[in-house]
């Protein structure tokens, strides 16, 4: 176990590394004077020499990569060329924030995905399951930064149950565990979750319908068990399956929340990616989708890990 | 004896024909393909179908709900015909969703066949490339390369494209994988037959088939990922009637207008659905155990 937890992280490494390669090549790929945005128009060549020597832009690219590879791996991302502090606490403090809709909408998607999954999975072409299947399709197809505006019309603009946008009266800043924060949470949250929702949905549904379909379940209803001790066999082998794309999909909604966050305004990390493409602050880009994608490797790494463990049967070389 | 092998012999309708008559059993699917065929003729024939011009718009007549005098759905914030605008959208909308999963779907069939098929250190090489990418969230992927690149439609064909080449090439390598140690390529090569050959008579006709219907159900993804691109301002640019795009700049007045807003998210809704409704059909009409 512990050696396969071991050579699965050795493997991790490589990839690691290359994305690192991609973030920092995807930043060489935009057009352009990487300083356009700080430095006027007007800036005489020494200064914009100055400038490119003070980020290093001045190197060669695999001099830039290696420098900058070196400090990474000392948890430096570099400066945020607009606000002119530190890439890592920018984005220490949004990561944290889309974190918290992210998990909400995560634990939201898997309470109903395991139930209607279920409920599609135990009563396969009842209607039961044709409603559960239509939820779960919806969850799929919804384009969910839509959705988030119709909740916005409903909930905020009509009802005025919820407030729209934003966290909160003291912004990320302040925040506390109250309902005036609180409240700001539920939207986006429900708006997320309908992916988690479908994915799961449709995964568990397949998971009930194949181990109903096994052996040994009619082997155990054939001993008189009852419909309850089968189902408690049936949510042992679904639950390692079930439990892997709950964890997996927290992960695509962390390093896909910029759609959401920008409908909400939500102070996370989505939204600070926004920001670092549309002011074109090159090193806040860099550092956050470096940081979305490496919690990404190891997020994956967790949960085949954490899969193995719950799932003996399966055999990792 | 011989008879009886003969009989065995009576042509049975081709694997494709039975996919069909099985997909055409389901009437939600169908119905699903139904409205597909609807969206594309909208499409092709949307300077006919569309009442007005969809780039023509009228200062004083912004912003007007659906039901207005001449504007059946309402007007947008530059007081353009929001019908005409949703109609022309299909053809830039169906576009985003379909031309960057054909062009992964060349390239990651390419790469996957050869790596499946060639294995050893070609199939390391190309597939923990692979791997990289597929390291990456699909929407956070899309939104760094679109980014990078600027706006712009040939941008966020790229964008989309690199995020599905990986998933493609997986599939192809998986399936290629598969059937290069059947018996009829072991003949093939014992006949003396080149790689090349083999490929394209032992291998494609096998593995085209999973890796198309998987492209499909690509669809509906690319579709709202396009529009989502769009609706950040990286994707398709002003003036030209994209759902997304049409999203996002319609959002200023989601407190006085709230239903306009809301009518290019049903678009986009209505197309990635009969999409994903459509190749779950097909899915399971291939899948022979069902």
């Amino acid at each position: 176990m512990l050696a396969y937890a071991i050579k699965r992280t050795l493997f991790t490494l490589p990839i690691m590394l290359g994305v690192s390669l991609v973030c920092f090549a995807l930043v060489h790929l935009a057009p352009g004077d990487p300083l356009v945005s700080v430095l006027p128009p007007d800036a005489s060549q020494a200064i914009k020499e100055q400038m490119m020597a003070l980020y290093g832009f001045d190197r060669p690219y695999h001099e830039q990569f290696a420098r900058w590879l070196a400090r990474v791996a000392q948890g430096d991302l570099g400066t945020s060329i607009r606000t002119g502090r530190p890439v890592s606490l920018e984005v220490g403090k949004a990561v944290g924030n889309t974190l918290m809709i992210a998990t909400l909408a995560t634990l939201i998607g898997f309470v109903l995905g395991t139930l209607f999954g279920f409920v599609a999975g135990y009563f396969r072409d009842s209607w039961l399951d044709k409603a559960a299947s239509a939820a779960a399709v919806f969850g799929v197809s919804v384009p969910h930064y839509w959705l988030g505006m119709i909740l916005v019309i409903i909930f905020a603009v009509q009802l005025g149950w919820l407030p729209p946008t934003g966290a909160g009266p003291g912004g990320s800043e302040a925040w506390v565990w109250d309902w005036v924060h609180v409240q700001h949470l539920i939207l986006p949250a429900v708006t997320m979750s309908v992916i988690p929702m479908g994915i799961i949905a449709r995964t568990v549904r397949a998971l009930v319908a194949e181990i109903l379909s096994q052996e040994f379940v009619a082997g155990l209803r054939a001993k008189g068990l009852s419909e309850f001790g089968v189902f408690r066999h049936v949510v042992k082998n679904a639950a390692p399956t079930a439990l892997a794309v709950m964890g997996i999909q927290l992960g695509y909604l962390l390093g896909g929340s910029i759609l959401i966050e920008t409908v909400f305004s939500w102070p996370g990390s989505g939204l600070l990616l926004n920001d670092a493409i549309f002011q074109r602050d090159l090193p806040l880009l860099q550092g956050t989708i470096l940081v979305l994608a490496l919690f990404f490797v190891v997020l994956n790494l967790a949960v085949d890990v954490m899969q193995t463990t719950l799932d003996p049967r399966i055999q990792r070389a | 004896m011989r008879a009886a092998t003969a009989e065995a012999f009576v042509r049975s309708p081709g694997y494709w024909v039975t996919v069909l008559r099985r997909f055409a059993r389901d009437p939600v699917a169908v119905g699903a393909a139904m409205v597909v065929l609807g969206l594309i003729l909208m499409a092709v024939f949307a300077p006919w179908l569309a009442p007005q011009d969809p780039l023509q718009g009228m200062t004083l007549k912004r912003l007007r709900p659906p039901g207005t005098d001449g504007h059946p759905l309402g007007t947008d914030e530059l007081g353009r015909d929001m019908l005409s605008r949703l109609i022309h959208g299909a053809r830039i909308s169906l576009f985003m969703g379909i031309v960057p999963v054909f062009t992964a779907l060349v390239a990651g069939a390419a790469i996957g066949i050869v790596a499946g098929y060639a294995g050893g250190w070609t199939n390391t090489v190309l597939m923990r490339t692979m791997d990289v990418f597929f390291a990456f969230p699909s929407v956070l992927l899309a939104v760094a390369l679109a980014g990078a690149l600027g706006p712009g439609i040939l941008n966020s064909i790229i964008a989309l494209t690199l995020v599905f080449v990986p998933p493609i090439a997986r599939v192809a390598e998986s399936v290629t994988t598969g059937v290069r140690s059947r018996d009829y390529v072991e003949a093939a090569k014992a006949s003396g037959a080149g790689a090349l050959t083999i490929i394209r008579k032992h291998v494609l006709g096998n593995v085209l088939g999973p890796i198309f219907v998987y492209a499909m159900s690509l669809i509906a993804v690319c579709m709202i990922l396009a529009s989502g691109l769009s609706f950040l301002g990286l994707g398709v640019k002003p003036p030209m009637p994209d759902w997304g795009l049409m999203l996002n700049t319609l959002r200023t007045a989601i407190y006085t207008q709230p239903l306009l807003c809301a009518l290019p998210g049903v678009m986009i809704f209505i197309t990635s659905i009969s999409f994903n409704i459509m190749t779950d059909g097909l899915r399971s009409a291939m899948d022979i155990k069902a």
